[in-house]
């Protein structure tokens, strides 16, 4: 049995020797090259460009400007196409444009034979604008007279959702409640992926062929042709492999542009890279979101009634939009069940760079907030926080109505409960009671809801195509995509379990393209392994009932008393081996009589979602002078169901705490309010963590077999991100008794509410000489 | 691909400064760890360049008779830091060096170029002032020294002429004999960033540990370029090691310091680090000399 065991990744020997080709690798060398200006204002309209500069640098080969665009207007969310137009994304992008909406908007193209020729000719055009003013914070731009982003969107408003469950201004009302109540501020932060955005295009009998590094290729042909104009099947998406998406390639970016510039030098192969600098503000971040909850609570901790409002920074074009503070706000009644609830989320535009999909989908703000919030809850009552959680959280059985979602096994306080003695949280607790001194150390804790897949909100379906060889191995392919999370290793895993080979025999084809690929939305929503696990199952047992077919007729032995074994045909009454599968498919592919290719192909239509749980542990250790965290350890605890891939998992989660301990303490996009640019789109001043920013990092698992799922696993891409950030902040109230409501919690931040909780006086006798500072 | 106009490769010392004749516009590239940063901004695209470093000339770490160590401009950061002359004497310089970005930059980064850029938070700077370190140029018209204090100018401009090249940086045996430094760079991350603030320390105790003899301070990032805090140096010197002498220590720093608001870090948070990190390191410096606080 493949399944659970930590086989080694069916990419790893080509990845680790630098045989893996990724884009730019399989892009001919004598491409073209593409290069974007960029607008130098947030706000305005594009009066005049000229280009007689820049089109005398030797080199350049055509200029194109956003007067020369079709006027096709597309969405760019990574989301399936919907049937009815109510559910489809925000139209409100053009190839480039000149109603410029944040600074750093596409303006015009150079296509040039090399990519010095290129960067100069960006620099030699001229731009004449009208300017606007702007607007960079979303409550702003909510009010009355704010500058306006979009027509349709009256005080730039794309959306706004709300849960209103039983009556909340009679509930509060109740004699003897405490009111907690608090504001919480979540950054814009970029995803980082180590490969940027890059694509390259061309035409070929009579299509347009875009090879691009995207977690959603068949998503991005549907785009990329609707951008274009162009009827769907001209357009072929080819997806290799990449270096890392996390949620910015689950949008089309570039690739439309790309195939459009294309078919303005006759086919001619162009290529598009996106230099680090411009993905940071040219291409997709984590919208901030900005909470304000209240709590009133009973004095036995139990609540009344629950206040909840998001306000999430859309950035200037729709992108993924509201679904993020959306899925956010939906976390909130489940998570801490109270049947008085009022909550509104509003998702708003500013001039700011386009917030898109990224690994949490709006938990990891939703946690942040909510977890901080739960801290201070538990605090005011006098009540332990992990205690209190445990009491509070979501019960065993609870029932979502909407996603159909049920916490079967109590999974929340199983993690809880083996997080904590495996931290030995208790001990640390105690330890770390009654601290003085400048450096003090803290414990900490907070969970995270998830769900796996988007369905019922859209589209949930998977392809598969299993092909056998002469030899009894397999060739598998999915429209689901590898992005570096081991995805081709698990469904090669799932397929060797069902089908009866060896994990070896099978191949998987990791490439997507779409005119070859069966269909699949692609690697987002933590998805994959779920939804891509049904398709991979009925595929298997289709091909397998194929195989036993023929293997009845060659043994003739009822099918009922056969089966397949480690790759060979086996009697199952008394367990002897008939044959191989490489026997049986090379006599069935060269019978004279009945010859077959043998494969099997197939859609499942996925109806359901499954919970995924989960909570952080973190220990940190504050120096007060000098305003600095170390994060000294962060545990992170999952319920994903049944692990395909133990190793995979392990390491899926110390990527995504990764990401959260960025989160929580240093990641953060700055803007300069007097223009609205980026001050920070670079990765010196945009501070990604480094190996030796980073504890011990430990994952462990519950593991209860989903029953929905049909390898009992459920979601694991995102959940890792979600938690972490809120157990930190709470260590370091652990530690300093200061509760900090910011992300990420900087230096910065910690200087001003040190100094406001008076904790910057001078108690220097305590300093140790030679700690803290120089670490 | 990079936007440079030209490249000449210098192979001796004498053909960079006559290339440097011919070519009068052109820049000087060592390690190119900066230069090629802005030549991708755009900031320095289609320049011409003298490109110094196959020079080995310029680069090792030497003691001379009358004890000073000479660090060639080219020696790179790794170098530096692993040279056993500098381990012996002055380890304060290489716990500087080694906060410097990540292993790939301080393969190929040169001390010389670290100084010459004349940037504020370059993390060698405070070290090397409070080493009273000197810089030796040479161009066509011979060489000279002149200390590291007067070399930097302003932020990005350094006391070179036109022609010049640096060729070294000279610590004198009064710099280091009997010293014991100490330096804390303060930055948002453990490796790889941009000094918020770098603070070294260097001080002379007294035989009978109780009394600092001399005491040398200096910081980058506390004003435009890195400088000495003498006031804060007067307070200590010739004083006895006490509680109280580490406060007033970190409260003189105020007096020398000249710190900015900018959107990396305000003013009034560098100087509450200022006051911290100076005391920090000075009790480094006295509890790794044998004394106590």
């Amino acid at each position: 049995m493949s399944i659970g065991k930590s086989q080694i990744r069916v990419d790893a020997p080509d990845k680790v020797t630098g045989r893996a080709r990724y884009t730019d690798d399989l892009c001919d060398k004598n491409a073209l090259v593409a290069r974007i200006l960029h607008s130098t204002i947030a706000h305005g309209e594009v009066k005049s460009i000229d280009t007689s500069e820049a089109e005398k640098v030797p080199g350049v080969v055509k200029i194109l400007t956003c007067f020369d665009v079709p006027h096709f207007k597309f969405g760019t969310a990574g989301h399936p196409w919907h049937l009815d137009p109510g559910h489809r994304d925000v139209e409100d992008r053009l190839l480039l444009t000149s109603r410029i909406r944040f600074y750093g908007d596409d303006v015009a193209a150079v296509i040039a034979e090399n990519d010095v020729a290129a960067a100069q000719a960006v620099r030699a055009i001229k731009v004449e604008y009208e300017e606007f003013p702007f607007v960079l914070d979303p409550q702003e731009a909510m009010k009355d007279g704010a500058p306006q982003l979009h027509e349709d969107f009256p005080n730039n408003i794309l959306g706004h959702t709300t849960i209103y469950r039983g009556d909340f201004d009679e509930a509060i009302k109740e004699d003897g409640l405490i009111k907690v109540e608090g504001w919480y501020e979540s950054p814009t932060v970029q995803h980082c992926h180590i490969e940027p955005p890059i694509s390259y295009a061309y035409m070929e009998a009579g299509k347009v062929v875009v090879v691009a590094s995207t977690q959603i290729p068949h998503i991005v042909r549907r785009i990329t042709a609707q951008a274009l104009g162009l009827p769907w099947g001209s357009v072929r998406l080819v997806k290799p492999y990449i270096g890392g998406g996390f949620g910015n390639k689950q949008d089309a970016l570039y690739e439309p542009l790309n195939a459009w510039l294309t078919t303005q030098v006759g086919g001619r192969m162009v290529k598009l890279e996106i230099p680090r600098e411009d993905t940071f503000f040219a291409t997709r971040v984590r919208h901030a979101i900005r909470f304000h909850i209240t709590s009133y609570v009973r004095p036995d901790g139990s609540f009344a009634a629950r206040e909840f409002e998001a306000f999430s920074d859309q950035g200037a074009y729709a992108s993924h939009g509201h679904g993020i503070a959306a899925k956010g706000m939906g976390a909130f009644p489940q998570l801490y069940p109270c049947d008085n609830l009022k909550c509104d989320a509003y998702t708003v535009f500013t001039n700011k760079p386009v917030a898109g999909a990224m690994r949490g989908y709006g938990i990891p703000q939703a946690m942040f907030a909510g977890e901080a919030h739960i801290e201070d809850v538990a605090k005011a009552l006098g009540k332990d926080p992990l205690d209190y959680r445990k009491q509070f959280l979501m019960p065993v059985g609870y029932a979502d109505s909407f996603s159909r979602n049920v916490n079967y096994f109590d999974s929340f306080r199983q993690c809880i409960d083996k997080g904590m003695e495996q931290f030995g949280f208790r001990e640390k607790q105690k330890e770390y009671a009654a601290q003085t001194g400048d450096i003090r150390r803290g414990v900490g804790l907070a969970v995270f809801w998830y769900n796996t897949g988007v369905w019922p909100i859209s589209l949930e379906s998977s392809a598969c195509r299993i092909v056998m060889n002469q030899d009894g191995t397999v060739q598998l392919q999915m429209g689901e995509t590898e992005i570096g999370q081991g995805a081709d290793t698990a469904f090669a895993q799932m397929t060797a379990a069902t089908l009866g080979i060896p994990f070896e025999h099978v191949h998987v084809i990791s490439a997507q393209d779409t005119d070859i690929t069966p269909f699949g939305t692609g690697a987002y929503a933590s998805r994959q392994t779920y939804m891509g696990g049904f398709a991979v199952r009925q595929t298997a047992e289709q091909m397998k009932a194929k195989i036993l077919k023929h293997a009845e007729r060659m043994t003739r032995m009822p099918v009922s008393n056969l089966d397949i074994r480690d790759g060979n045909i086996v009697r199952t009454t008394d367990n002897a081996v008939q044959m191989s599968l490489g026997e049986l498919a090379t006599n069935v592919l060269y019978s004279m009589e009945y010859s077959e290719h043998i494969a099997a192909e197939s859609t499942y239509q996925i109806n359901s979602n499954a919970y995924s749980f989960g909570c952080s542990f973190a220990e940190v250790e504050v120096d007060i002078p000098m305003c600095k965290v170390k994060l000294l350890r962060l545990t992170n605890v999952h319920d994903c169901g049944t692990l395909i891939n133990p190793a995979l998992a392990e390491a899926q989660v110390h990527g995504g705490m990764s990401m959260a301990i960025g989160y929580g303490l240093s990641e953060k996009c700055l803007f300069d309010e007097k223009t609205g640019r980026q001050l920070n789109d670079n990765l010196l001043d945009y501070k990604l963590c480094t190996p030796v920013d980073h504890p011990d990092l430990t994952a462990l698992f519950v593991e209860n077999h989903e029953p929905t799922s049909a390898y009992g696993t459920k979601a694991l891409g995102e959940p890792p991100t979600c938690s972490g950030a809120p157990a930190i902040r709470n260590a370091i109230l652990h530690a300093t008794g200061v509760a900090i409501n910011e992300a990420p919690i900087t230096p910065h931040v910690l200087f001003e509410e040190f100094s406001q909780a008076g904790l910057l006086e001078k108690t220097a006798k305590s300093v140790p000489a030679m700690a803290g500072a120089d670490r | 691909m990079y936007d440079m106009k030209a490249l000449y490769e210098a192979e001796s010392v004498d053909h960079a400064l006559a290339l440097m004749q011919e070519h009068p516009d052109a820049l000087v590239m060592a390690g190119g760890s900066d230069v090629l940063i802005k030549m991708r901004e755009g900031k320095l695209a289609g320049r011409e360049f003298v490109s110094i470093y196959m020079l080995d000339e310029m680069r090792g770490i030497t003691l001379t008779k009358d004890g000073t160590i000479r660090i060639g401009s080219l020696t790179s950061f790794s170098h530096v830091i692993r040279s056993e002359i500098v381990q012996q004497h002055i380890p304060v310089l290489a716990e500087a060096i080694s906060m410097i970005g990540g292993p790939q930059v301080r393969n190929i980064g040169t001390i010389g170029g670290n100084t010459c850029n004349g940037v504020t938070s370059a993390d060698s700077g405070a070290t090397l002032m409070a080493l009273d370190a000197e810089v030796e140029l040479r161009g066509p018209e011979g060489t000279r020294v002149i200390p590291l204090q007067k070399f930097y100018i302003k932020p990005g401009v350094v006391d070179i002429k036109r022609g010049e090249l640096q060729m070294a940086l000279l610590i004198k045996k009064e710099g280091y004999e009997g010293y014991t430094g100490h330096f804390i760079k303060y930055a948002m991350r453990d490796a790889m960033d941009i000094a918020t603030l770098g603070c070294s320390v260097n001080v002379r105790l007294s035989e009978d540990k109780q009394t600092i003899e001399d005491c040398r301070v200096a910081f980058g990032v506390a004003g435009p370029v890195p400088m000495r805090l003498p006031s804060a140096e007067e307070v200590v010197r010739g004083a006895s090691i006490s509680d109280d002498l580490m406060h007033a220590f970190a409260e003189a720093t105020e007096a020398d310091v000249n710190p900015r608001t900018s959107w990396r870090a305000k003013k009034e948070f560098r100087l509450h680090l200022i006051k911290t990190m100076a005391e920090r390191a000075l009790r480094a410096c006295i509890t790794k000399a044998g004394g106590t606080i």
